[in-house]
């Protein structure tokens, strides 16, 4: 429908340094706790075969009870593993922190995202124009977004760039992506929000240099401007909603999504 | 293998009455948690004033402290009670009880009041999230007080009709406990809720 | 606003007209009421079930009680989720059978059911029916608090089922979030349903979990310390602890809840200074440690279950005890990390994962300790070893999906995709359900005197040990692949072959089922050449094998005295078991009352007219409610005396029947 081939399995065959490093720390983590996955396994059913009392070749010592070593083991054992995968945990979250500008050598592309029912509209302030279930962005350059959602809480997600963060009505969340070739990835609402909620998933294309000046050109031809009415008819609850552009933006549109809700009171 | 006592079918009456007590204290505890949670929410929705009023438009110094003046006292009274008890005095149990019952009584309608002008000045709990933390925090102290009230109406019939026995002697410890709870939750109500408020 | 008498209950909104698969709900809701109404009168019974089973104060009864009303409700949960399974299997570019606002009704209620109404019974059901008896008590402490937590369980799953039938229930998962869960997004019934049933039943499990405490620190036998009592009774203290100190979050949260939606009040609505992150904080501080509040039960059953089935002592006595109260205290300080998401600082995000990790620590020493158990062991494969094998292994995969979604960075990716949705159904399945079963299975011939059929239970386990592989092996790999929970359709083909193999695990589940009920069926039918005549048909180490299957009402004739930890393996060893005492003393026993179905039943109309903002029967109902138990406290005689000479007379026949079962 939004015109991309998603990639299989993007947690695994991710596009981007971010959900490269997220999925790293996974597989570390993973390897790591083998060191205890596999003697449990191994236990398990070597006891289980050797001390089964229809025939097992194990000894059987009813009163044996307790090994002071055997004790200090399996407590330090695990908590040592623990200590390594806490060091590694308290890194790599801050230095993935989703808040954090990523450094590509380049001036991020700002991007201001809103959560709609059930579609996600796009404005970028710097080329004053907006795109509705479609994100295009160079390829190469960092792209940091700022989150906020006109409905229910969603939560915004490019699986195979990076890992996701709420959309709240009244709040802005930040993340920060890049995506280190071209591609059209899939992107998606992952928290649950209502009838419409399968289908609101859009198009994360992720373009050249060139292709992305191309796709602003495009967008700067269409008709629609995005002002106070044209916004409020494209906030009401639609599903399914075609990838449409806009070709200017009502000043600081973002900010009053957001002071809608921000400790107002409606008259 | 049987051990003289230990062994009596009949659990000790002392025993049951102890295990009300740990088990009425748990349920403070768990209790006590409520309105914790209930502390907390109002202190993250205390700025949450949506553009209606705050803490500083709607308290009033007076009547907070005449609440408060009523509650303490109920409490002191419920104390006399206590006393009337443990000396086996039943008519002044009775009165002291019915003295508690009128100071909480009076203490509820000075919050019914209370709420009624704030709905009145169109500051009801539905104006905005720190109204509505501030309704249901107190109010829930105040329903709590009210339910201390029918405990205390259902104390004074047991006292009359049964007299003195071990368990309702037993209930009226534990009411105690309630009572005084109470008057513990709203010192913290007073100094979170009512004095920051007045002081703004 | 014109007044009406039936709040907002009109027969257009009432009758689940909206699909053919919820008239068919409903319709299989009401046979299913209908018959067993029906069974009852045809066979003339219901003086019978209602002065021994309904009224009944008595642990082992009310317990019964708990967990017939588990497998019942474990039986509509697992509908839901085979209902999603095969929607899903089917969804592909397509709206399958069910539409969105079905589909969402089912994903909301399976996790409702299954974590209130059938796992909570499940676990109070063993609790009640054992502990005492492990302890060496003759009944809870409060045994009419016992009678009213159950009405009030009984009477929010009540309100669950009802729900099929009149309105709808809740699209807003089992957790609620608002705003959507809100009366601005979500103005119909199906929130408040959802509300009020957990609002009922949770005060329930927060009595439940005052009796538990109560009766475990105050009502042991002579010479049970605490560091003699079984594995099960020290789990059992620590979920108590948490029922009493976490279920008062889940209570503050769905009331805030229910005054936004009636009252139109502003604590989580995104308007007028509401805050839904509050909602998500206090919803979880209830939360996290109601996840051990299923879990730590199971894994006293899988101690207890070891150690009988493998000859041998626990391996580390100390070790479990002190690595249960640590799960206990840590599962207060970490439900942060079901919001990693949520754009906390990297400080704040890490501390909280950290604070998780720290968790797997006391976990993997009981997995050691149990197999260490196994080590040099002598291991008989009862069913309910078996689920305790199976437990081991899968759990342990669970346990590291946990660890990988403590790492914030990891969450970010696996949040709210199936990834997850695999992760706690692997900590859940195994880490409770495995282990209620395994108790249900150990613990039947004590509660009815005969054993299970054993190869059922073999067939019923692995059915459901594939079955779960199969179910939720492709829902990690699906959350690899982009999949967020809660998807009515897709439009991604290349999720559709997992999806279809996870709707073929569920249909092996479903096999199990029916190997269960079969075991059940034949076990009754067989039951003559199934008597338990010894009380102790495994050779057991704790005190429960000492009383008669079925015990007698008071249990314990004379209280055992209690020297070692598996008190009745030394009484054993010292030859000092079933034991004729010099003489018999009357015992107290709590004499049966209605109150308790009573109470139950005016908390069930009262949140049924809250739903339908019914406000004169809600008020009526709760006064009612209220003088109810006024009126109780009134009443003096709770009490009824057994005279020593009837007990005399039944201690008798059980020492004539085990001298005859010994010269066999």
């Amino acid at each position: 429908m939004d015109g991309c081939t998603p990639i299989r399995a993007p947690i695994l065959h991710p596009a981007g340094p971010v959900a490269l490093a997220e999925r790293d720390l996974l597989f570390t983590a993973v390897f790591i706790m083998l060191v205890v996955l596999i003697p449990v396994f191994v236990m398990t059913f070597l006891f289980a075969w050797r001390y089964r009392a229809s025939g097992g070749k194990g000894r059987y010592t009813p009163n044996w009870f307790y090994s002071g070593k055997i004790d200090a083991l399996i407590w330090l054992v695990p908590a040592a593993i623990v200590v390594i995968l806490a060091c590694l945990l308290w890194s790599e979250t801050h230095r993935l922190d989703p808040y954090r500008q990523l450094n590509a050598g380049t001036r991020p592309l700002e991007v201001e995202a809103v959560a709609q029912d059930w579609k996600w509209l796009f404005i970028y302030p710097e080329h004053g124009i907006a795109s509705v279930n479609e994100l295009a962005f160079p390829a190469g350059r960092p792209l940091s977004l700022k989150i906020t959602s006109d409905t229910v809480m969603n939560s915004f997600f490019i699986p195979a760039l990076g890992g996701q963060i709420y959309a709240m009505a009244g709040m802005q969340t930040r993340l920060n992506l890049l995506a280190d070739r071209s591609g059209c990835f899939r992107g998606r609402n992952m928290q649950y929000s209502g009838d419409g909620f399968p289908d609101q998933h859009f198009a994360a294309r992720a373009l050249s240099a060139e292709a992305f000046e191309d796709w602003v050109a495009k967008a700067r031809k269409s008709p629609e401007r995005l002002d106070a009415t044209s916004y409020r008819a494209l906030a009401a609850p639609s599903r399914d909603h075609p990838v449409s552009y806009y070709s200017g933006v009502a000043p600081r549109l973002f900010d009053s999504i957001i002071a809608k809700y921000a400790g107002q009171h409606p008259e | 293998m049987s051990i003289a006592g230990k062994d009596t079918a009949v659990l000790p009456e002392a025993d049951v009455y102890e295990q009300r007590a740990l088990g009425f204290w748990l349920y403070l505890m768990s209790d006590a948690i409520i309105f914790a949670l209930l502390f907390a929410t109002y202190l993250v929705m205390v700025g949450n004033t949506a553009g209606g009023p705050g803490g500083g438009d709607l308290f009033s110094l007076s009547h907070t402290f005449g609440e408060t003046l009523l509650l303490l006292t109920s409490s002191l009274t419920f104390g006399l009670a206590s006393v009337a008890l443990d000396s086996g005095n039943r008519r002044q149990l009775l009165g002291w009880l019915a003295v508690t019952f009128a100071l909480g009584l009076g203490f509820v309608a000075m919050e019914l009041r209370e709420f009624h002008g704030l709905i009145a000045l169109g500051a009801g709990p539905e104006r905005s999230g720190f109204l509505s933390a501030f309704f249901t925090l107190v109010g829930t102290h105040g329903l709590h007080v009210s339910a201390g009230l029918v405990f205390i109406l259902v104390m004074m019939a047991q006292v009359a009709v049964k007299g003195l026995s071990r368990p309702v002697a037993s209930r009226l410890e534990r009411l105690g406990l309630f009572w005084h709870f109470l008057d513990i939750v709203w010192i913290g109500i007073f100094s979170a809720v009512y004095l920051p408020g007045i002081l703004q | 606003m014109e007044m009406r008498i039936l709040g907002r209950l009109t027969a257009a909104d009432a009758l689940p007209l909206y699909s053919w698969v919820a008239i068919g709900g409903a319709v299989v809701t009401i046979l299913g009421f209908l018959a067993i109404i029906g069974t009852i009168t045809w066979l003339g019974k219901w003086r019978y079930v209602w002065t021994e089973w309904l009224t009944s104060l008595d642990h082992k009864r009310i317990g019964i009680l708990y967990v017939m009303l588990a497998l019942v409700m474990l039986l509509r949960g697992f509908v839901d989720a085979i209902m999603m399974r095969a929607q899903q299997a089917f969804a592909l570019n397509s709206g399958g059978y069910l539409p969105p606002e079905h589909f969402d009704q089912i994903f909301s209620s399976h996790g409702t059911i299954m974590v209130f109404f059938m796992a909570m019974p499940f676990l109070t059901g063993l609790i009640n029916i054992i502990v005492p008896q492990q302890i060496g008590a003759r009944d809870v402490a409060f045994p009419f608090m016992n009678s009213v937590s159950l009405w009030l369980t009984a009477a929010g799953a009540g309100l669950v089922l009802i729900s099929l039938v009149v309105g709808r229930f809740s699209t807003a998962g089992w957790t609620g979030y608002p705003p959507y869960s809100g009366a601005g997004y979500n103005p119909g019934v199906g929130v408040d349903y959802w509300i009020w049933a957990i609002q009922v039943s949770g005060i329930g499990s927060t009595l439940s979990g005052i009796n538990f405490i109560v009766t475990i620190l105050k009502r042991r036998a002579p010479g049970m310390k605490l560091m003699r009592m079984p594995l099960f009774c020290w789990t059992t203290l620590a979920s108590s602890i948490l029922m009493v100190f976490a279920f008062p979050a889940l209570t503050v949260t769905t009331a805030l809840l229910a005054l936004d939606r009636i009252f139109d009040m502003h604590f989580f609505t995104n308007t007028d200074g509401g805050n839904l992150m509050n909602y998500i904080n206090l919803f979880w501080i209830w939360g996290h440690p109601e996840v051990y509040i299923l879990i730590l039960p199971a894994f006293g059953i899988y101690s207890g279950v070891v150690s009988t089935f493998a000859a041998k002592r626990l391996f580390g006595y100390k070790s479990l005890v002190y690595a249960t109260m640590a799960i206990a205290l840590l599962s207060f300080t970490v439900w942060l990390h079901h919001f990693f998401t949520m754009g906390a600082s990297a400080g704040v995000n890490a501390f909280f994962g950290v604070a998780t990790m720290v968790i797997a620590v006391p976990t993997g020493v009981k997995v050691f300790d149990w197999l260490m158990t196994l080590f040099r062991g002598r291991i008989t494969f009862h069913p309910s070893m078996l689920w305790t094998l199976g437990f081991i292994v899968t759990f342990t995969i669970g346990g590291m999906t946990g660890v990988l979604l403590a790492l914030p960075p990891a969450d970010y990716l696996m949040h709210n995709s199936t990834f997850l949705v695999a992760h706690f159904h692997n900590m859940l399945i195994p880490g409770a359900l495995f282990g209620y079963l395994a108790g249900y299975m150990y613990w039947f011939p004590k509660a009815f005197g005969f054993t299970l059929d054993e190869r059922w239970g073999k067939r019923a386990f692995w059915c459901w040990i594939s079955g779960f592989y199969l179910a939720f092996m492709p829902l990690y790999m699906l959350g690899f692949m982009g999949m967020a929970r809660r998807m009515e359709r897709y439009d991604v083909a290349a999720w559709q072959p997992p999806l279809v193999i996870a709707a073929l695990g569920a249909a092996v589940i479903l096999a199990g089922i029916a190997c269960l009920v079969i075991q059940l069926i034949a076990s009754i039918r067989t039951r003559e050449r199934r008597r338990d005549l010894t009380g102790d048909p495994w050779d057991g180490r704790t005190l429960e094998w000492l009383t008669a299957s079925p015990p007698a009402p008071y249990n314990f004739a004379v209280l055992p005295q209690v020297r070692d930890i598996d008190a009745l393996h030394e009484m054993k060893r010292r030859g000092a078991v079933y034991e004729r005492p010099e003489r018999y003393e009357d015992i107290l026993l709590p004499r049966n009352t209605g109150a308790g179905v009573l109470i139950g039943g005016f908390a069930f109309v009262f949140g049924f007219s809250a739903v339908w903002h019914i406000w004169w029967a809600a008020a009526a109902a709760l006064l009612a409610l209220l003088a109810a138990a006024a009126a109780r406290s009134f009443c003096d005689r709770t009490e009824f005396r057994l005279s020593a000479s009837e007990i005399q007379q039944i201690e008798e026949r059980r020492l004539r029947q085990l001298a005859g079962e010994e010269a066999l």
